[in-house]
């Protein structure tokens, strides 16, 4: 068993298919909160699939779209200081700030790495002792147990030389803000995947019981999608909202308490801001005291201009799933993957590049 | 959100394990995964970690629940 | 934000590239064979009827598990002649090395270039070296060019697909973008994976003695498969429509996509080609390529059409459908 090709069998996919539209009667809005589903969905073609009554949404699942303009132009900032080494994930580096992008300052000489994984960073910190290597950690709590994890290493290597930036999201309070906003029409969720596997399910089941809204932690081959939404539709047929694993072999109601445990030795919850989303309280994560050493804005002057967004970009309410990129004007025109506008452009998994790319 | 995937377990030293998935291999470290897994077990790896200890008996009775479903209406 | 410099992306073969050929090159050496912008030029020269390319060749790692630069920069050349249906006859080399770059890492490149030109039955003619400082280029880059000549008969191009043609695809995919990626510092994944650089103009000589009807050969490097086809719709105002369930992708080549999150449809081949022929002779082609140990995997894998000109749409292994776009910048490997 190798945990992957099983999922994509296409007569089980067909059979998922037809129950979904012999079952589905009401229309509904389901939202896909993550962006590895958003791709996931474009790349094997389920919208075209499913029958007219079941329309997905995506909301603010990637962590590189929600990244804020704000964040971005201190990474820029920080990769112009000499003797810097700026390290990240792959995407990021791509995203615009209000006059740059680290790919920008690449070409113009900044160094600034792609690497795999924060071990990565920590081994060039070693080897390059003659400079400040910083790791600019997104993600959200799957990933940032991952960042913690790394800092804890380099206080036992007692490393002096490198650093991170925390632009981490926290999915809950992010739900709850969309929740909120007024403007959402919702009948679900479908839940990520492996961000469950580090918070488990309690999040939801507030959402859950609240706002009466049903939601199914999935998982991100197409027979997982598609038996997610069978589940949610079973559930808004049968007027039921209950909070569903569908993703079983990779996550679980309690979560991971070992890696959340890590987490929470080294950051505590702040205030982040959002692209589309503004300042949520407690969605961000900082360094603990006891960590400043390794926190960059300690380090640096990460001082810069409050940041622009382009007006006319719709990010936010993209973000916010009230609106598709087909709806935001300088989609296909001013804004493409090769000269985005705005972060839901940039990266693979946001949702205007999913639409650009994958739609027809 | 996270782009994670299976896979299997073919060395451990420390807090590193060998793990391997058709062919590509990778070193990832087990500081985040508990139970902590055996060589031979599969694991979902995001970014270099191991942060998750796939239950053989419950992806083999998610596949059985499967195969049934083939065979009957659902 | 607009660009004053020349980024990765602009290099990566997808649309930023084609964007900087067509904005700054084309306009600049305007002519009738540079805006086909074929993988040769063709033209008549005393009653003969030639192709000539060349390239350039700045891999890293240099060397790598089923080649090195020196015979990627041999296949490269003879493929991009083979793909407008020419033999190709005569090669020059040139080299630009870092000082300092080890002799014995050169012998081994000239070693293997001179093992695939043998394969391929040309001859490299004149060459040229260079050495500069260290750090101006990066340990050794090279330029090739070569020059073929074409059958009598023949017209193959990327204008010339018609709708109602089949599209064939000689072999798996991905296998040689994936091996470099996994070789590249900070990614460093041990893999099985091994390149699949080859010379293909034998295998184009036998798909060519079925008959003159090849409407399009291409090979698909850089921006992979989704990549050339766009070009091939774009050029000949068709619709092509491909069929995910027949794409032929090696288990390690899709497991290490799926480990980095990249598309296997967008990564580059060395050693495959796309072929676009009426589709009465799709069966025929098909067992010759199959005969070639270049071409064992070769399957049909879609159609073209009249309708999206210009598009290129995958019907997924679910029964969906999407569209499949030009690569943009280069492919960057994903954590999220
Ligand atoms: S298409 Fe571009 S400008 Fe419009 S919402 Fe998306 S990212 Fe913003």
């Amino acid at each position: 068993m190798k945990h992957l090709s099983e999922y994509r069998d296409k007569e089980l996919a067909q059979k998922l298919i037809a129950a979904i539209r012999d079952q589905s009667k009401r229309p509904i809005r389901l939202m896909e909160v993550c962006g590895t589903h958003t791709v996931s969905i474009f790349r094997h073609g389920i919208r075209q699939v499913l029958p007219p009554t079941i329309q997905l949404i995506s909301g603010p699942g990637c962590p590189v779209c929600v990244t804020a303009t704000e964040e971005i132009d201190r990474a820029v900032k920080l990769a112009r200081n000499p003797g810097v080494m700026i390290t990240t994930f792959g995407d990021l580096v791509r995203v615009p700030g209000s006059q740059s992008s680290l790919q920008m300052e690449r070409a113009s000489g900044a160094d600034v790495r792609m690497v795999y994984s924060t071990f990565d960073a920590l081994k060039l910190a070693r080897e390059n002792q003659n400079k400040k290597v910083i790791f600019l950690a997104i993600g959200f709590e799957t990933t940032a147990p991952t960042i913690a994890a790394a800092v804890l290493e380099a206080k036992l290597l007692g490393l002096e030389n490198y650093f991170i930036l925390s632009a981490h999201k926290l999915l809950p309070p992010a739900l709850e803000v969309l929740l909120n906003s007024g403007d959402l029409n919702l009948q679900g969720f479908i839940y990520p995947g492996h961000v469950t596997t580090i918070i488990g399910t309690g999040a939801y089941e507030q959402v859950a019981e609240k706002y009466h809204l049903p939601g199914v932690v999935c998982g991100f081959e197409p027979v997982d999608i598609l038996e997610t939404i069978l589940m949610l539709v079973r559930q808004i047929e049968q007027g039921q909202a209950k909070v569903e694993i569908q993703y079983k072999r990779g996550s679980s109601a309690i979560g991971n308490p070992k890696a959340l445990n890590v987490l929470n030795r080294v950051f505590v919850p702040c205030d982040a801001p959002w692209r589309g989303l503004g300042t949520i309280p407690d969605s961000g994560l900082a360094l603990r005291p006891e960590f400043r050493a390794f926190a960059a804005e300690d380090h640096f002057d990460l001082q810069v201009p409050p940041a622009q967004d382009h007006p006319g970009c719709a990010c936010g309410e993209v973000l916010r799933g009230i609106k598709t990129p087909l709806q935001c004007l300088l989609f296909r025109t001013a804004c493409r993957p090769d000269s985005p506008i705005g972060p839901c452009m940039v990266s693979t998994e946001g949702t205007c590049a999913a639409y650009f790319k994958y739609n027809e | 959100m996270c782009l994670a995937v299976p896979m299997e377990v073919k060395k451990i030293t420390d807090n590193w394990a060998v793990v391997e998935y058709e062919g590509t291999r990778r070193e990832v470290r087990l500081d985040l995964v508990d139970p902590k897994p055996e060589v031979g077990d599969y694991v979902i790896i995001h970014a270099g970690f191991a942060l998750h200890r796939i239950d053989e008996e419950e992806a083999k009775e998610n596949l059985k629940y499967w195969k049934e479903i083939l065979n009957k209406d659902i | 934000m607009t660009f004053d410099k020349v980024l990765l992306d602009h290099g990566g073969g997808g649309r930023a590239s084609h964007e900087l050929i067509e904005r700054v090159f084309v306009p600049r050496f305007q002519n009738p064979f540079l805006k086909e912008m074929n993988d040769s030029a063709v033209f008549d020269l005393n009653g003969a009827n030639l192709a000539f390319t060349t390239d350039s060749y700045v891999v890293d790692p240099i060397f790598f598990p089923g080649g090195d630069i020196g015979s990627l920069a041999v296949c490269g050349t003879v493929n991009d002649l083979a793909m407008r249906g020419a033999k190709p006859y005569y090669l020059s080399v040139g080299f630009i090395m870092e000082e300092g770059f080890p002799l014995k890492d050169l012998e081994q490149i000239l070693l293997s270039m001179e093992r695939a030109a043998q394969e391929a039955g040309v001859q490299i003619v004149t060459g040229d070296t260079k050495v500069v400082p260290k750090g101006a280029v990066d340990k050794i880059f090279i330029n090739t060019s070569g020059i073929g000549l074409i059958p009598k008969g023949f017209n193959i191009a990327g204008q010339n697909a018609q709708p109602g043609d089949a599209v064939l695809l000689s072999g798996t995919l991905g296998d040689h973008g994936l091996t470099i990626l996994s070789k590249r510092e900070g990614l460093a994944f041990e893999s099985s994976l091994k390149s699949d650089a080859a010379p293909l103009n034998h295998l184009v000589q036998e798909i060519l003695s079925t008959g003159p009807e090849i409407h399009v050969l291409r090979d698909p490097t850089r921006g992979g498969l989704a990549t050339t086809l766009n070009e091939i719709a774009g050029q000949s105002q068709v619709g092509i429509e491909i069929w995910e369930e027949t794409i032929p992708i090696r288990d390690s080549v899709s497991a290490a996509s799926e480990i980095l999150g990249l598309d296997p449809l967008y990564v580059a081949n060395e050693g495959k080609l796309v072929a676009i022929l009426p589709q009465s002779q799709a069966e025929a082609v098909l067992a010759v390529m199959k005969k070639n140990p270049y071409g064992q995997d070769a399957a049909l894998i879609g159609e073209v059409k009249a309708e999206n000109p210009g598009k290129v749409v995958l019907k997924t292994i679910i029964g969906g459908k999407r569209l499949l776009d030009m690569l943009t910048g280069e492919q960057l490997p994903r954590i999220c």
